[in-house]
Formats: C-alpha cells, structure tokens, sequence
C-alpha cells in the first residue's frame, strides 16, 4: 500500500524529477514523509524504495545515518537545546537542566502526553546569540529558563510561539517534521531540462570546447 | 497563504549581523528588512554582475575571478579560480554543489548570507555555471535551518519567474536548473566528498582520496565544483567592479573581506564582514568598531580563532592579522571564520571537552582511528571533569592523539619558551580531517592549563599557573 498521500505523491515524483539520478532525491523525500507522519515508518521507506529505486534497506541504512530522521514516533514538538561552546560559555547547562525539569523528562525522550522530545542538539549556528534552543527547527535566541517556560504555556495552549523566537514570526508552528513551509517549484516551461550524466556527451551550447 | 505572507517579509530577519564601519561587499543589503526578495536584489544593482558576465566569454569571466584571486571561504581558503581550472578536458556534464552545509562549532555566516541576501548567492552560482559550462546547480542547505530554506525556495521561485534561472537565461544560450537540496543533520557531510556523497543519496561518508578533488571525479562520477556559500557570494561583487579594485581590498594575499562570527565572552558578539589580513585579533575583540573588548572587564583566557577544529590561540597572538598565512604560520587557522572568545573565568578543561564532545559525536564511523579515539577522548575528559581521572590520563590523551594525528600537533608559539609554532594543517591517519580536528582543542588546553587538568585529577586547589607555560612533550 502506498504511503504517501494523493497530494505528496505527485511532490515526491516532482522532486525525483530535479535530480539527473533517481537516489539523488532520497533525502528530500525521506523529509517528505517525516513532514507527513512525523517520522519515518516501514511502508514510507518501501514507497521511497521504489521511487528512488533503491531498496528499503537502502533507504534505512542512509536515513540511521543522519540525526534529523526519527524512525521511530517523537513529540509534536522537537525541542533541541545547544550545549556547544558557545552556548555553553553563556549558561547552556542551566537552561538544560531547566528544560529537563520543566519537561521531566530525560534527554532523547517523549513527554507521556506525547507533546514534546527533548534533545541536546549541537552547534545550530546562532553562537552569537547564545544560548539557544529551538523548537521543530525554529530558533529561539539568548534563552532564559523564562523564555521557555513561556514557549511551553504557549504550545500546550495550542498558540504560537514563534513570534517570541528570533525572527518575530507571526506563523505558526508547523508540527514536527516540517521544515521549509515554501517548497520550491521549477516551473517544466522554465526548466532546462534535466538529463542523465550519461545522456550528455558534450560541452553545453554556450562553451566552445577549445580542442 | 504562508507563501506570499513570507514574501511580504512578514518573517524578519534573524539577529546576528552587525553592521560596523567599513568595507562592504557582500552584505550591504544586510541592512534592509526586505532584502531577501528580487525587488529589493534588482534595485540595488542585482543581476548586473550575471549580465556583465554574459557579455563576455566563459573563459573570461573565469579569468576575472582567477585574477581576484579569491579565497574559498569554507575552511580550507583555496583560491577559487585555481579550483575551477581542475575539471579534465573533454569530460561532460560538469556539476556546481554549493556547500551551504554549515555546522562547525562557532559558524554562522554562511546561514546569515543565504537568509538575508540569497540572490546574491544564486548569482554567483550562476556566474559560476556559465563560466565553467556547468549543467546544473545544486544549493545544498543545512537541513536544520528552516529559515534560510525558506529564503532559498522563495528566491529560486522568483529568479524562475523572472527568466535568471532555467531556459536560455536572458534570452541567451546560457541554460541552467539550480535545485535546493537539504541535509538532515551531519556535520561531516560539510565535508565536500562527503557532501556529494550525501546528495547521491547515500551516507555522507568522506570519500577516500585521491583523486583529491571532486573538480575531477565528483557527483556521479563527472567533475563537480564545490564551492562554498560566502566564495560564491563574493562573485556578483567582483563581476561587477573587477578584479583590480576587489584587490584593493585586504592584503596581497589574502585580498576582499570575510565575515568573522564571534561569540563567546565579547560585550558585542556578533557575525562582521572585515576587511582580510589587516585587521587584527586584537582590533576584532576590543575595538569599538568591533567587540567592544570582554564582557565585564575580565582578562581574555584563550579563543577559538578559526571554528572548532583550529588549535586555540591566547593573549600573545592578539596581535596578529586575520591572514592565512600569518595565522598558519603562528600553529592555528582562520579556518570557517568563527572566533570564540573566553574570558578568565572559563574552565579550560570544560570547554576542551565540549569541543571534544561535538567531534565524537559528529565522527561517521569510517575510519576507526577518529571512530574510536574521538570517544576514548570524550571519554577520559568527561572522567577528568567527574574528578575521577588517572594520573597517566594526560599522556593517554595525547598518545591518543599521536594516534589520529601522528607527530608534533599544531600548537601556537610559545615564544618566552623559544618555541616555534608547528604550522598547519596536522598529519592525519584518517581520510578527512575531523578526527584531527578533535585533537586541536586537547593539545592547546594541556600545552597551556595542564595545572587545571593536574588539581582535577588530584583533587587539589589549582596552583594559579595560569599566566605561566609549561613545557609539554607532544
């Protein structure tokens, strides 16, 4: 049975489609169905399979290999908390501690109530605004054990807290999975046309080879 | 519509750019909330370093960028134009990955750049694609930053839309597909063998070399030019106003500017563009015009001069330029741009194991010199810290160390000791350098607060050395 609904089915062709070989799109498309159900299960790695023509243990043994893919259920919430350098110079720990307390649970796990999963996350580049956390991705800077409580109050209230994070965001918060809300559309009258390495034999039309 | 609610710049900038006085290449549209959208790009003389480039030849623009001479902003500052002569004759299609991949302890400049100015980038991709007869583009975006990919999407729709990217480009022969591809959190995949591996779909493992640079066997086997996010940035710039002036910028060899990311103990921490090789340390953390010197008055104890896997410099290397080439010469490196400064009251050993921390994790396995020794490392720190190292625990760090890097670890001079620095980069018996990398922040805190190391393994008082040297047999 497929995985992918009607709607990210003709995404996921989509996107097989930029790439001059199928397995190039594995990674999106494993995004693809983390967005969809939040992580990644069984029949989606079997449907990716067979779009990108590899195989689901293909598709496993890449996913394992980078951290962003859950593969088994996490929070509506992905909360990560930078304890690197930078962070850590400027009062990591404390903030750690305070959010394993405030959550009471331990690092790399889910709430009962299933709303938030707590990680330690490495650098995420925002070192000059110390410390850091973010939520599903999105960044909250110069954090102080207040901000997050306030970051909780609102996500369990079902409100947005992002225009608290660092870019005064007036979204909201897309679930766990999400990470671009824009997609990048390639317009097929616009496109140059995508070919198979092997299908190009020369130079393209505007380089004049010197022999 | 979340679409078109982005686009009206609803979302605003993320902080982190300050703007000082000073040269301004690549970020003097930072300033505006709207710079990101083509509107803003096209009225402040966006695109005319492409149009400048499609009236002349390939082989000329290249040569223009060759002439810049024009430094890789990813780590290892090799020139650019040298980089893209290296793809073998007669061998097509040709690939651009643009490595946006950014995840090295301290960095953010490449996040800000593709947040706030990303046409610019995909200029210079474009720039680059026609120079070299490349077939397509792909901007490869770290996949924790949402943000930017957002900025990337909603820039790569419009320059569609507005024929700069895609089909006879300006109604030229020029015909490019640039694609956005994101990452799912892995530091090693900033690595470029590593990053085309990864956009093969595969696990973003090093690639073992030779050949040295994808420019000959890359992405699907073809020659594929990896080019960093800042590097491609600068291109618009020098397209426009020439080789010539860009070296009126910074210092003869290391010409234009760079964007610095400090952070740390600084009373104004922040990512800067500064002018290259001649501006120093020192100017960079006390000058007004910069950090505004160290939060609370306190006594700078060490800094992170070049992102998490450069040795650490200390008070007697203030002095020096934000050169290469100086800092290369002084046991350390500029490397991704990122400084982070710590103050008096930073615990040395603390902090090594942070940096430590961050390699053992991000260590993918391949080789089992950094595999193993990265967490053996992590390990007896995190033992030290508890307060139950062993006495032999210091020489067992450093012969750890001789192991993943063998011979004399880079280290900054010590000159009240007569000792020269050992110039890098380190000797490695690994494929890639993250496993040396690991090494860097051992070497400089034992070098230097080994007193530190000795009061924790033995549960005394430190004896307040902390001004003094000692001498280290590495």
């Amino acid at each position: 049975m497929a995985f992918f609904n009607e709607e990210n089915e003709e995404i996921a062709k989509e996107i097989v489609g930029r790439y001059p070989v199928a397995r190039s799109a594995l990674i999106p498309l494993l995004h693809l169905a983390q967005e969809q159900e939040g992580w990644i299960t069984k029949p989606a790695m079997e449907q990716i399979a067979e779009l990108t023509d590899t195989t689901s243990v293909e598709v496993l043994g890449t996913g394992t290999f980078y951290e962003m893919f859950k593969f088994h259920p996490v929070g509506k919430y992905l909360i990560k908390v930078c304890t690197n350098i930078s962070c850590q110079l400027l009062g990591a720990d404390e903030l750690f501690e305070h959010v394993k307390t405030a959550l009471d649970v331990e690092e790399g796990s889910t709430t009962e109530d299933g709303l938030f999963t707590f990680e330690e996350a490495e650098c995420v580049a925002a070192c000059t605004e110390a410390p850091c956390f973010t939520v599903n991705y999105r960044y909250f800077h110069r954090a102080t054990p207040e901000l997050f409580d306030e970051v909780v109050v609102d996500l369990k209230a079902g409100e947005s807290p992002l225009s608290k994070g660092c870019a005064d965001d007036q979204g909201v918060m897309p679930k766990h999975g999400t990470l671009s809300r824009v997609r990048q559309q390639i317009p097929k009258t616009r496109s140059a046309g995508i070919k198979h390495p092997e299908e190009i034999k020369g130079p393209p039309s505007w380089i004049e080879e010197v022999v | 519509m979340v679409e078109s609610s982005l686009q009206t710049g609803y979302v605003k900038h993320a902080p982190g750019f300050v703007e000082n006085e000073g040269p301004k290449l690549i970020t003097s549209r930072f300033k505006h909330a709207d710079s990101f959208t083509l509107d803003k790009y096209l009225s402040t003389g966006g695109y005319e370093g492409l149009k400048s480039s499609l009236n002349r030849s390939p082989g000329q623009v290249h040569d223009e960028v060759r002439e810049a001479s024009l430094l890789g902003r990813g780590g290892a500052g090799f020139p650019a134009g040298i980089k893209w002569g290296f793809p073998p004759e007669g061998v097509w299609p040709r690939y651009l990955v643009v490595n946006g991949d950014e995840s090295e302890i301290g960095t953010y400049k490449d996040r800000l750049l593709m947040e706030r100015d990303p046409h610019q980038l995909i200029e210079g991709v474009l720039i680059a694609c026609y120079a070299l007869g490349l077939s397509q583009a792909f901007l490869y975006v770290r996949g924790e930053m949402a943000l930017a990919q957002e900025r990337i999407a909603l820039a790569l729709d419009e320059a569609y839309e507005a024929g700069y990217i895609g089909k006879n480009i300006l109604d030229t022969k020029f015909s490019v597909d640039v694609v956005m591809h994101w990452g799912a959190g892995a530091y090693i995949v900033g690595e470029e063998t590593a990053l085309i591996e990864s956009l093969e779909g595969k696990r973003g493992m090093p690639r073992l070399k030779p050949p040295y640079f994808p420019a000959a066997i890359g992405l699907y086997g073809k020659p594929t030019i990896v080019n960093n996010v800042e590097t491609l940035s600068n291109l618009p710039w020098i397209l426009n106003n020439g080789a010539s002036a860009y070296k009126g910028f910074g210092s003869e060899s290391s010409p234009g500017t760079r964007m610095f990311a400090i952070s740390g103990h600084v009373k104004r921490p922040g990512v800067y563009e500064v002018e290259h090789g001649v501006t120093t340390f020192r100017e960079l953390f006390y000058g007004d015009n910069f950090c505004r010197g160290i939060r609370d008055d306190n006594e700078l104890k060490m800094f992170i001069p070049g992102g998490g896997s450069a040795p650490w410099f200390f008070q007697e290397q203030l002095d020096l330029p934000l050169e290469a080439s100086a800092v290369g010469a002084a046991g350390s490196m500029l490397g991704s741009g990122a400084m982070v400064v710590m103050d008096e009251t930073t615990d040395a050993v603390k902090a090594c194991l942070s940096v430590v921390r961050f390699f053992a994790r991000e260590s993918c396995g391949k080789c089992s010199p950094c595999r193993e020794g990265t967490t053996w490392e992590e390990k007896i720190l995190q033992r030290i810290l508890d307060g139950d190292g062993r006495p032999s625990d210091i020489d067992l760090l450093l012969d750890i160390g001789d192991n993943i890097s063998p011979g004399p670890y880079p280290a900054a001079a010590f000159s009240d000791e007569g000792l020269d620095a050992v110039p890098f980069p380190p000797s490695q018996t690994t494929i890639c350098p993250l496993g040396p990398s690991s090494v860097a922040p051992i070497v400089s805190a034992i070098r230097r607060f080994r007193n530190e190391f000795d009061s924790l393994i033995t549960r005394r008082d430190p004896i307040p050395l902390s001004l003094e040297v000692e001498k280290v047999v590495t």
